[in-house]
């Protein structure tokens, strides 16, 4: 049930993120939302599994892409965004998952909201869309700290600027750019009630990110009149990482 | 056979002392959990033992911090494989509390607040070996590492060691608590590597 | 009565683990809570990962839905705390093997 996968190429994201694109010649295939676990083992035998959500779209050259986050204090990420090289072999579990998936046939709208790390499998699902050439109506409101710590923001920008685009709202938590309309906050039901799908459209909502994030951004989506049923949720430990 | 990550290591250090077979040092204090962890106010806060039908002695935490107490040192080893060696607490011996009870029981189930429990033999409890500790590394233990208060048995794998403990109930023969009943030893002693039911 | 410690994942990151012995994936599948009754997706349970063993609580009652201890060369796996488990076959996306 382990495979393993090549590291092909690395590309810093941020000053902490780095996407990992590996080659997995036994990959099955994956949806969009759906995650692995990547499991490291020292030369003594001392081993340590993490779960990362791919980013990459579905593709038929068994790539996986994986963002992962440099945690202060963490055991893996560190290793993940600073030592591995190219080359280099990851042994990885999956694809995992059968709920927090977007699915090329859903044509309803979508409403994704992400915070910091959370981007990553809501991405997947933007890149997916794009892919299949899917008109479906997709909005992200993506809820970061600072500017820097944005993913993927020109592709965003790009994929905002089209036919069919996906809509895209930032909402800054600490820092704002300057001269940015709204100052630094968590998301709020004003923010929900301007930006996000209104809930008579009965959008499909994915919600992913900390626990702490999640719990909120879907309390507030329901006050704001989605049903329960219609809010598929990925909840990351509380510092953004699954442990 | 795994594959091996080239230079990784993770968080463990090395170091020239004498660990339990199959354990790893580390330097930081990992918070493991089963639930959520249960934040107790004290005026609400006890300690009862118990054998099944009667309460046998009861404290508060006013009762429970007029006990004499020890500041003491002990290494603390886990059953997912990391040890913390030199671990500096205050608590009150399980000899003290003990002390007050008379019993003919053999074990112990002790209960934490939520719904954890585990079992051992009350002599691993004796002479010693045991603490209800309320302070580590000077401070008032905090909620995510067993505060207000937790039985401290560090000659056990560190999953006997049961955080938000509220008591024990006495039994005469033993039973398996919340990890013991799946999968884990009944008895659990590090030196002896018993992790897994079946362990000699 | 959910965790005011916000300390628990989801479902979604013990599919790795359940993938070792379901042959479907769970996450999208709904599972009354023994205690409650309360019938949720398993992708919703609060799950305790950093222990000796896997929880799943319900996210409703906190009473434990699931666990799984991984034992040397055995899986234990206790289901008590689920009246049962209902998965949809004619989703074709298998867990992976």
């Amino acid at each position: 049930m382990w495979r393993v996968g090549t590291i092909v190429a690395l590309h810093d994201e941020t000053l902490t993120a780095r996407t990992i694109t590996l080659e997995v010649s036994d990959w099955p295939g994956h949806l969009a939302g759906q995650h692995v676990d990547v499991r490291l083992t020292a030369p003594d035998g001392y081993s340590a599994v993490r779960s990362y959500s791919i980013a990459s779209a579905p593709n038929p050259e068994r790539r996986v892409e994986l963002t992962v986050e440099r945690l202060p204090d963490g055991e893996v990420s560190p290793y993940l965004t600073q030592e591995v090289a190219t080359g280099d072999r990851l042994e990885l579990r999956g694809p995992i998952g059968g709920w927090f998936v977007w699915r090329t046939e859903q044509t309803e709208p979508i409403q994704l909201v992400a915070g910091g790390s959370g981007v990553v499998p809501l991405m997947a699902m933007i890149r997916s869309r794009a892919s299949a050439g899917s008109t479906a109506p997709f909005r992200l409101l993506y809820s970061v700290r600072e500017p820097g710590a944005v993913f993927y923001r020109d592709e965003l920008r790009a994929l905002s600027d089209r036919d069919h685009p996906v809509s895209l709202t930032y909402a800054y938590t600490r820092t704002a750019p300057k001269d940015w309309p709204r100052p630094p906050g968590r998301i709020d039901a004003a923010l929900i009630a301007s930006t996000t799908w209104p809930s008579n459209l009965v959008p499909t909502c994915y919600v992913c990110g900390p626990t702490s994030f999640v719990e909120s951004a879907t309390d507030l989506l329901i006050a704001s009149g989605n049903g329960r049923d219609k809010i598929r949720t990925e909840r990351f430990g509380p510092t953004g990482d699954r442990k | 056979m795994a594959n091996i990550s080239r230079s990784f290591s993770g968080r463990r250090s090395a170091a020239d002392v004498k660990l339990p077979p199959g354990q790893y040092l580390t330097t930081d204090f990992p918070v493991l959990s089963a639930g959520p962890t249960p934040h107790v106010p004290l005026d609400h806060w006890e300690f009862v033992i118990d054998d099944g039908t009667n309460i046998l002695r009861r404290w508060d935490w006013k009762s429970f911090r007029d006990l004499p107490t020890e500041i003491f040192t002990v290494d603390l080893h886990c059953v997912t494989r990391w040890s913390k060696l030199g671990t500096s607490w205050e608590g009150v011996s399980l000899d003290t509390m003990l002390a007050e009870v008379k019993t003919d029981a053999s074990h112990a189930m002790v209960r934490s607040y939520g719904d954890y429990t585990t079992n051992l033999p009350l002599n691993d409890l004796r002479n010693k070996q045991a603490w209800i500790a309320f302070r580590f590394d000077g401070k008032d233990l905090a909620p995510e590492h067993g505060g207000p208060a937790r039985l401290l048995v560090p000659h056990l794998y560190l999953w006997k060691s049961a955080k938000w403990v509220r008591g024990m109930t006495l039994m005469h023969q033993d039973k398996p608590g919340f990890w013991e009943g799946l999968g884990y030893h009944i008895y659990g002693d590090p030196w002896r590597e018993q992790r897994y039911s079946g362990d000699k | 009565m959910s965790s005011q410690s916000y300390d628990y994942l989801d479902g979604n990151a013990a599919a790795g683990e359940l993938s070792k012995i379901f042959a479907m994936d769970v996450t999208a599948a709904e599972g009354q809570c023994a205690h409650c009754g309360a019938t949720k997706r398993f992708a919703e349970a609060h799950l305790y990962m950093q222990g000796p063993g896997l929880v799943a609580r319900c996210a409703v009652c906190e009473h434990v839905l699931l666990r799984l201890v991984n034992a040397g060369q055995r899986v234990f796996l206790d289901m008590r705390g689920m009246t049962c488990l209902i998965l949809d076959t004619s989703q074709v996306q298998e867990s992976s093997g």
